[in-house]
């Protein structure tokens, strides 16, 4: 009877946005692979009928290149801010309570610090009147004739700053919990400090360390501000390709076409990570650890 | 031997490091915004001149109102909805659970630009189904447009505030519940009495990261908006695209400022959540 009411509650409260969310969050992602079969109309628009025109215009040349570009830059950009993240966890999760909440601030601050004003600070910092510049011309590392910004390696430094604190939270949250005090039992019984890092510290921290990945990896598949504002015409990624579609050349249904690849590449990976974690933690269940 | 217990320095090394990179450009903008010369370059002298711009420049005006009307509408709206969810979620036991987290949770991984251009596509779809219909049953034109904005908004917020709201369910304590059910209390007014001013921290601090990813958000506005609409990150982009305005400096610095207010409060509310678990 009381299960029969509180389910009835539950329904209803859960509804809206059980509604809400496949109306404007399931549907839409469904609609990006139905409308890759459309053609395009005189607007740009969706057409009338059915093709497979706009799905084997994929084909387009230049397009290996840039799948290629968005994979390397996405995969060099998690490594970075893992590689960092992970020491920075270390040390975040041993300090004492004070300093350790003054860090966390400072990270958390750029994190949520508007997404185009750190792109802008980049243009600042990178441009060719900057301090910086004239800085590494005055030592002699470039030529006056070199330019900073408009390139992959722009686009590539910004990806990192941007999704480091991306990639600290969640290793943190999973240092956070660990007990220090098993390092120093593993040094005292005689092993180094990087080797007590290794073995104690790290599988401890895995968890937190795939959801960085995840949360690294896949918004930078789907880079878009990015490579638009400090990368040039020869360092263009997937995303932006998807908003040249849609804001230039005025074509939906391929720019739906292309989005559904790269949903593809993100949907993948996510249920790839999951299965593996799935397997890991039935591999740790059969031999008795946890 | 002694060497050997130490610590090692290196984490903290790269902690440092990371820090200077990551707030370098950001005070190098904060220093260019007082600086009077238009190019950022050299220092020229100590002037206000480009925080006066900032404040008589009128479309940045609209843009900012803009900007506060969609974050307060699509913050009351997510909140409400997404305290529902994680409500709903953490009580419910059923199959359709799985299904309904997915939904809850995965749209915070998918990449803003997929968000942004699947909405585009189902209100492109609507319109050319529904337009004329509308137009001529009710005289009203179905068009991008603030709706349209307001309504991406509110489905990006939504799953923050639920996941945000449903971490400090799980931290709340059952026995709580019990014991007033024991002494006899209905089901809403334990709600409202025991189970609500538990969980108020979670959804206040819910509220604020959907106020901050509405005001923060670019693409997927981008990808919604009409021709005419203008929100602050819109009014950045464009101007940006013309080079790097001086005024931007300013603005980045009170963007700055807002930002540090707001982390800095919803930092206290997690961390008393923290300490009262201990």
């Amino acid at each position: 009877m009381k299960s029969w009411l509180r389910n009835i509650s539950n329904w209803i409260i859960g509804a809206p946005s059980f509604v809400w969310l496949v109306v404007f969050y399931a549907i839409p992602i469904v609609l990006v692979f139905l409308l890759a079969f459309k053609p395009v109309d005189a607007y740009g628009g969706l057409g009338e009928g059915w093709t497979l025109k706009t799905i084997l215009d994929l084909r387009n040349p230049s397009y290996p290149a840039i799948i290629w570009r968005t994979f390397w830059q996405g995969i060099v950009s998690t490594t970075v801010c893992v590689a960092v993240a992970i020491p920075i966890s270390y040390q975040l999760a041993r300090m004492n309570s004070r300093w350790k909440n003054v860090i966390l601030l400072l990270i958390i601050v750029p994190f949520w610090t508007n997404f185009l004003v750190r792109i802008y600070a980049w243009r600042v910092f990178l441009h060719a009147d900057g301090i910086f510049k004239k800085l590494l011309v005055a030592i002699g590392l470039i030529e006056d004739s070199t330019t900073l910004l408009y390139n992959q390696w722009a686009v590539l430094v910004v990806m990192i700053y941007t999704y480091i604190p991306f990639a600290i939270l969640p290793i943190y949250a999973s240092a956070e919990k660990f007990d220090f005090s098993l390092i120093d039992a593993a040094k005292d019984l005689g092993a180094s400090s990087f080797y007590a890092f290794r073995r104690v510290f790290l599988p401890v921290i895995s968890k937190g360390i795939w959801t960085a990945v995840m949360v690294v990896l896949i918004p930078a598949f789907g880079a878009y501000l990015i490579p638009d504002l400090v990368g040039g015409p020869s360092s263009e990624l997937v995303g932006d390709k998807i908003a040249q579609r849609v804001f230039i050349d005025r074509n939906l249904p391929h720019a739906s076409a292309l989005s559904a690849l790269l949903m593809l590449a993100v949907f993948l990976p996510m249920l790839l990570g999951k299965w593996l974690n799935h397997l890991r933690r039935r591999r740790q269940a059969r031999e008795g650890r946890i | 031997m002694k060497t050997c217990k130490r610590n090692s320095r290196f984490p903290m090394f790269v902690t440092l490091l990371t820090l200077i990179f990551l707030y370098v450009p950001l005070i190098l903008v904060a220093v260019a915004s007082f600086n009077s010369s238009k190019y950022g370059g050299a220092w020229n002298s100590f002037s206000l001149k480009w925080y006066d711009r900032l404040f008589s420049e009128r479309a940045i005006w609209e843009a900012l109102a803009n900007t506060l009307f969609i974050a307060l509408i699509s913050t009351a709206i997510s909140t409400t909805l997404g305290t529902l969810s994680a409500l709903a979620l953490y009580r419910s036991k059923n199959r359709l659970k799985g299904i309904y987290y997915a939904l809850i949770h995965t749209p915070l991984i998918v990449p803003d630009i997929l968000q942004g251009i699947s909405l585009l596509l189902l209100f492109v779809t609507l319109i050319n189904l529904g337009g004329s219909l509308f137009r001529r049953l009710f005289g009203i034109e179905l068009e991008l447009g603030m709706t349209t904005i307001i309504i991406a908004h509110i489905t990006f917020c939504m799953s923050y505030v639920a996941m945000v709201v449903l971490d400090r369910l799980h931290e709340f304590d059952h026995t709580l519940l019990e014991a007033a059910q024991d002494l006899g209390a209905s089901g809403l007014y334990t709600f409202f009495r025991v189970t609500l001013p538990q969980i108020l921290p979670g959804i206040v601090a819910g509220a604020l990261f959907a106020f901050m990813l509405s005001i923060d958000d670019f693409v997927i506005t981008f990808f919604v908006k009409g021709a005419g609409d203008t929100t602050l990150p819109i009014y950045i982009q464009s101007a940006m695209r013309r080079g790097t305005p001086a005024v931007i400096n300013a603005l980045s610095v009170v963007f700055l400022l807002v930002t540090f207010v707001i982390v800095f409060i919803a930092q206290k509310l997690i961390t008393k959540k923290s300490e009262s678990k201990k």
